[in-house]
């Protein structure tokens, strides 16, 4: 006869709510898992799908996702020009927020180097890739635009071709990947009043040199665009990534770039590192020490859940040693039902997991091996929070069955 | 009263208690519950224990039975030594599962085991199997009264049936000695002297020493013998019936 189960028979309807408390207690706990390996999923997502195997910076700076880093455009042909190097393309990136239907719409713009890469590495869940240099943008469903949409971005309406699902920025904002020119824009969008003011500005200084004054013709050209003017530099791309033709001529081609007085070059490990070390550091300590002090907590709380259940049985327990039923009897009833809350309880947190977390404004992930090891820590605390209702239930008298 | 001169480990004796003296609290109040408690009881003989309201038989009893350990004085059961003053011999768990089967006043029932389980734990703890502990419960819950109520909670019984439950849980494993605190408080006269007779026919049958505290005088001449205590003091009356 298995006097756990009748116990729990008998007090069906409270041993339920328990469970349950300790099933969404346990959730919260998995829940804290699953967010902490979701932010470092995130963080190094970016990194990790783009598929580079050299990223060039600005020199001494540990962009371009850690920090702003600026480099020129033509970068991308003094690396191309490195023995070894296969592919190397622009990269952009930055982040925008702008108001859509009255909420906040943050956009990580990420550019694609037109034509060399269309976007057909990222993983789409419709649409298609990038298929015009301008106006098209491929946008992660986080975002909440739909197939199709056309989104005002600076001067230019962006029409939405491809949507993905978990392209992520390292702070969590969606993904949207543009053509490196189309997210310059977006980025340098300066507002008409700001352009003539430089254009009268530009032309004052013009009055002013020798140039001018012999050729006046000369003047007709600071009315056009900054970008179109010759002596002044295109807007700077963040980065420049490169793929190597084979794995052994990457450190080659790493000790080349480095020696370059202007640039930094990372590899692809080095730069998940700077994520990981840099920008969500703080983050994923902040909660993984909370995911420590969670587990801690659930603990105690049952501890005291079972110490109360020892305590209602207490008549019972000091009756079955006055009829002389040995210890192994009434540790068995204590560690049993601690078993079973504790079993059931992860079975609660998993099932609502399962419903609930999907709907988090973060990703949370539950890894295989997390939650087994959440099921030994539950098996762990199921045995230790047992401890103080057996301490009591064995210091009990059989005589307090008489009172 | 005398100390008998019964020899050491005499086996003649179910139980045996010599000079029991408990003593509550410490300090500045302190009640002597019992004092000198000499008894002897033999296989098969059935005692009857009267006293008025506190003067210590269930104190006596709780001795007896190894759950209150009296203050000087020893308890033997079945000849041997169990209690010198509050040290034991033995482990007095398995002793009490093996040799001694209580009813006491109160409520003596598991809530939330059935009235058949109530029965069978204490025969399953004793190594019996399902089966035949779940049987030899049913069996005795008949002969009780209460067998078509084997399987109600004791929430669900009236006092009395509570009672002939425990009854039946102190019968099971037949023990050699069965101690019962007013064990028919709870039960009309005919039910009661039924039980009274129950204990002295299992007393015969099993050769067991039984000790009975009641109230109750018109099943007096059911005991063999019969003890009063008053103030904690023991004192063989002499039977009625003789
Ligand atoms: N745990 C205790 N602590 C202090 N005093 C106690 C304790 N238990 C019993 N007593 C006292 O010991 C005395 C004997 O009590 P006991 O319960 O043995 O009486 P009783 O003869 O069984 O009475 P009743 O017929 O009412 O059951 C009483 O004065 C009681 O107050
Ligand atoms: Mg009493």
């Amino acid at each position: 006869m298995n006097l756990a189960t009748r116990d729990i028979r008998h007090n069906l309807g409270r041993f339920t709510l328990t469970t349950l408390g300790v099933g969404m207690l346990l959730m919260i706990v998995m829940g804290m898992g699953g967010i902490y390996r979701g932010i470092i999923e995130d963080a190094t997502l970016l990194a990790d799908r783009i598929g580079a195997d050299l990223w060039i910076v600005q020199r001494k700076t540990r962009g371009p996702f850690a920090e702003i880093s600026r480099v020129p455009p033509n970068l991308v042909h003094r690396a191309l020009a490195v023995p070894g190097v296969q592919r190397a393309r622009e990269f952009a990136y930055h982040t925008v927020q702008r108001e859509r239907r009255g909420k906040p719409l943050r956009i990580a713009v990420l550019g694609l180097s037109w034509p060399t890469d269309k976007g057909h590495w990222i993983p789409l869940t419709a649409g298609r890739p990038l298929a015009q240099a301008h106006f098209e943008m491929i946008a992660d469903k986080s975002l909440g635009l739909s197939l199709g949409e056309k989104v005002n971005l600076g001067k230019e309406t962006y029409t939405v071709v491809g949507i993905t699902s978990s392209m992520i920025s390292s702070s969590g904002d969606g993904i949207g990947f543009f053509t490196v020119a189309d997210a310059q824009a977006i980025q340098f969008d300066i507002p008409g009043e700001a352009v003539r003011l430089e254009r009268a500005s530009r032309e004052a200084r013009g009055l002013r040199t020798e140039l001018t004054a012999k050729q006046p013709a000369l003047l007709e050209n600071v009315y056009r665009p900054a970008a179109e003017l010759p002596q002044i530099a295109r807007p700077q791309v963040s980065a420049v990534m490169v793929s190597v033709a084979s794995p052994a001529d990457l450190e080659r081609v790493a000790n080349v770039i480095s020696g370059w007085g202007d640039v930094s070059v990372f590899t692809q490990e080095q730069q998940r590192q700077l994520l990981l070390r840099g920008t969500v550091e703080k983050v994923r300590r902040q909660i993984g020490l909370f995911r420590v002090l969670l587990t801690i907590i659930a603990a105690v709380i049952m501890a005291l859940i079972l110490y109360t259940l020892t305590l209602d049985k207490i008549h019972s327990i000091a009756l079955l040693k006055l009829i002389g039923a040995p210890n192994s009897t009434i540790l068995g009833l204590i560690l049993q039902q601690a078993l079973v809350l504790g079993a059931m309880g992860y079975g609660i947190a998993y099932l609502l997991g399962q419903r609930v977390f999907p709907n988090f404004p973060r990703r949370v992930i539950l890894t295989d091996a997390d939650l087994l090891q959440l099921a030994a820590i539950v098996l762990a605390i199921s045995f230790i929070s047992s401890l103080l209702g057996i301490w009591k239930a064995l210091k009990v008298s059989p005589n307090e069955a008489l009172s | 009263m005398t100390v008998l001169a019964a020899p050491e480990n005499s086996p003649t004796f179910a139980i045996e208690t010599r000079q029991l003296t408990k003593v509550y609290g410490a300090g500045n109040i302190e009640v002597v519950a019992m004092r000198n408690a000499t008894m002897q009881v033999r296989c098969g003989e059935v005692v009857a224990l009267l006293g008025p309201s506190g003067s210590g038989k269930s104190t006596f009893l709780t001795a007896v039975g190894l759950i209150n350990p009296p203050t000087t004085g020893q308890v033997y059961i079945g000849g041997q030594l169990v209690h010198d003053g509050p040290a034991a011999y033995g482990n007095l768990r398995t002793f009490r599962r093996r040799h001694i089967g209580f009813i006491f006043q109160k409520s003596n029932l598991i809530p939330f085991l059935t009235a058949v389980e109530n029965v069978q734990i204490a025969l399953q703890l004793n190594g019996a199997s399902h089966h035949a502990a779940r049987r030899r419960s049913l069996e005795l819950l008949d002969y009780l009264g209460v067998g078509d109520r084997a399987d109600n909670l004791p929430a669900a019984l009236s006092g009395g049936q509570q009672q002939r439950v425990a009854v039946a849980r102190a019968l099971a494993n037949r023990p050699g000695v069965i101690l019962a605190d007013e064990p028919t408080a709870a039960l009309d006269g005919q039910r009661g002297r039924q039980v009274m007779e129950l204990f002295a026919q299992v007393a015969h049958e099993q050769q067991a020493g039984v000790i009975v505290v009641t109230h109750d005088h018109r099943s007096l001449d059911v005991f063999d013998t019969i003890y009063e205590m008053e103030d904690g003091a023991m004192q063989r009356q002499q039977h009625r019936n003789q």
